[in-house]
């Protein structure tokens, strides 16, 4: 992969000014879709994905029920205008595949065996892009389910980290995805210590890759304290401090 | 009374450590018990359960619901009972065990698109739900005013012993049937009360976890606060008020945040 400027300055700073250890701003807004029965609203950076889940409910066709366990339909969709040029609305090799490892990273989660016969449907629409939304696609997911009432053994939070000339960054962006070495989407559940999700899309020596594995779950970790403060709010509202203070 | 400990929890959250009996909601790991839904957490006597604040209705045993004839088979209606799962009604449940489907005529007793009040009498994991309309109170809903709520604001709505929804009937002079799948049918003499009594059921749904709703709905109602209320013209009779509907839902009733 051909460099063309550093993306770590002499100070170790990154091409958005942050450090090799910091996330990107994050924010969460749980219930944002009224006729869905649970959903969220993520930024994470540049990329802001709304998720809205509906279920469980009848499965439309029917031959696809099944009869000891719910079925779970991911679908990843980037909207024309979520990247600088347009993109076209049909799903592409690309969303197909990450609505599938979304699929997979929340399943583990889930009661499935809870609601036999039934489907949960779960769109994750990605309105802005910016490197990462599958991660941040995996972490609103995960809050919708929790909002939309189905039973789960515990929150899926996702994050990635990666390397950038040759040092292991945390939370990889669009430029450092595209001209940095190596990328590593990671989801986990925080407390069950679980990974349901692991990619990586580069090269890594098997230091560099336990480095980066520590890094991406530090990572998730700090972003599971957001996902509890989203869900919290709209739940408990402001007792919701006082309470956790109890705890 | 028994001492009961309430903690705000999302799924994931350890409630407590110990060999404790999982009720509802929760799951075992390890030596410690789990929440499995947003919700509140109640660590009683009798084992440890979560109180959903989302979720979709799930049928169960014994529930009163109020479904929508979708359409009938030669031997049984379908039924829409807000859920994942459509019901069935057997048609011999109304028309007794020498129905034929030969001689009567389905469409003349329960049309598509009826409501019905029914009691769910069987439903595991095999199969859909079954209904019946043998029961007091129960059987088809001639007229009102239809809305559909959460069905886990349902036990809110009810009150303790009912005093919410008592209140609100009382202060609108309506009579609002609640079935434990979210459906509401309000029916009242004039236009205005029922209005209110919506504009109340809807209050009610949208601050469920708030605390001192009772008052704010009392506010809302124009209802002094003293337990004799000034407008009560048009009482419903006293079997009526203990009726089947609200005693179901008033056993798992919570005051959030009291």
């Amino acid at each position: 992969m051909t460099q063309t400027r550093n993306l770590i300055d002499e100070k170790g700073i990154r091409t958005d000014g942050r450090t090799a250890d910091e996330l990107r701003k994050i924010k969460i807004e749980v219930g944002v879709v009224k006729n869905a029965d649970g959903s969220a609203y993520i930024e994470f950076g540049n990329n802001k994905i709304i998720v809205a889940v509906y279920g469980p409910r009848e499965v439309h066709p029917k031959h696809m029920a099944l009869p000891d366990r719910c079925v779970l339909r991911c679908r990843y969709h980037m909207s024309p205008f979520s990247t600088d040029t347009r993109k076209n609305p049909a799903p592409s090799r690309r969303e197909v595949e990450i609505s599938k490892v979304i699929r997979e990273s929340l399943e583990p989660a889930l009661m499935l065996a809870d609601y036999p016969r039934a489907a949960i449907d779960v769109f994750v629409e990605v309105l802005q892009a910016d490197g990462g939304s599958r991660c941040a696609g995996i972490t609103a997911a995960s809050v919708a389910l929790a909002d939309a009432g189905i039973n789960m053994r515990d929150i899926v939070t996702a994050c990635a980290a990666g390397k950038v000339d040759e040092r292991i960054v945390l939370d990889i962006n669009d430029t450092e995805d595209k001209e940095g070495g190596a990328d590593m989407p990671v989801a986990y559940l925080p407390h069950l210590n679980q990974i349901t999700l692991l990619q990586l899309d580069g090269i890594l020596s098997s230091e560099q890759f336990n480095e980066c594995l520590d890094k991406a779950l530090n990572g998730c970790k700090s972003i599971y304290e957001i996902q509890r403060l989203a869900l919290m709010k709209k739940y408990f509202g402001s007792e919701s401090e006082e309470i956790r203070e109890e705890q | 009374m028994q001492e009961i400990k309430r903690k705000y929890v999302i799924p994931g959250d350890k409630i407590i450590e110990g060999n404790f009996r999982p009720l509802m909601n929760v799951m075992r790991t390890g030596n410690s018990v789990v929440a499995t839904r947003i919700g509140i957490a109640e660590t009683g006597r009798d084992g440890i359960k979560v109180i959903p604040l989302s979720g979709v209705y799930i049928p169960r045993v014994n529930d009163i619901v109020i479904g929508k004839i979708t359409d009938h088979s030669s031997l049984s209606w379908e039924v829409d009972i807000n859920s994942c799962f459509s019901a069935h009604l057997p048609a011999q449940d109304i028309f007794g065990r020498d129905f034929s489907p030969a001689r009567d005529d389905m469409n003349r007793q329960l049309a598509t698109g009826d409501l019905i009040t029914a009691r769910i009498v069987a439903f595991d994991r095999t199969r859909d739900p079954m209904l019946t309309v043998q029961d007091k109170d129960l059987g088809k809903i001639p007229r009102g005013e239809l809305l559909k709520i959460s069905a886990t604001r349902v036990p809110r709505l009810i009150g303790k012993r009912g005093s919410m929804i008592q209140t609100i009937e009382q202060a609108t002079q309506t009579r609002i049937m609640i079935g434990q799948n979210g459906i509401i049918v309000v029916t009242g003499k004039r236009l205005d009360g029922t209005q209110l009594a919506i504009r109340a059921i809807k209050m009610v749904e949208e601050e469920a976890h708030m605390s001192n709703l009772t008052q704010r709905i009392k506010t809302l109602l124009n209802v002094s606060d003293s337990p004799q209320t000034d407008v009560q013209v048009n009482q419903l009779p006293e079997n009526q008020k203990d009726s089947n509907l609200k005693v179901e839902g008033s056993e798992s009733e919570m005051e959030i945040g009291q």
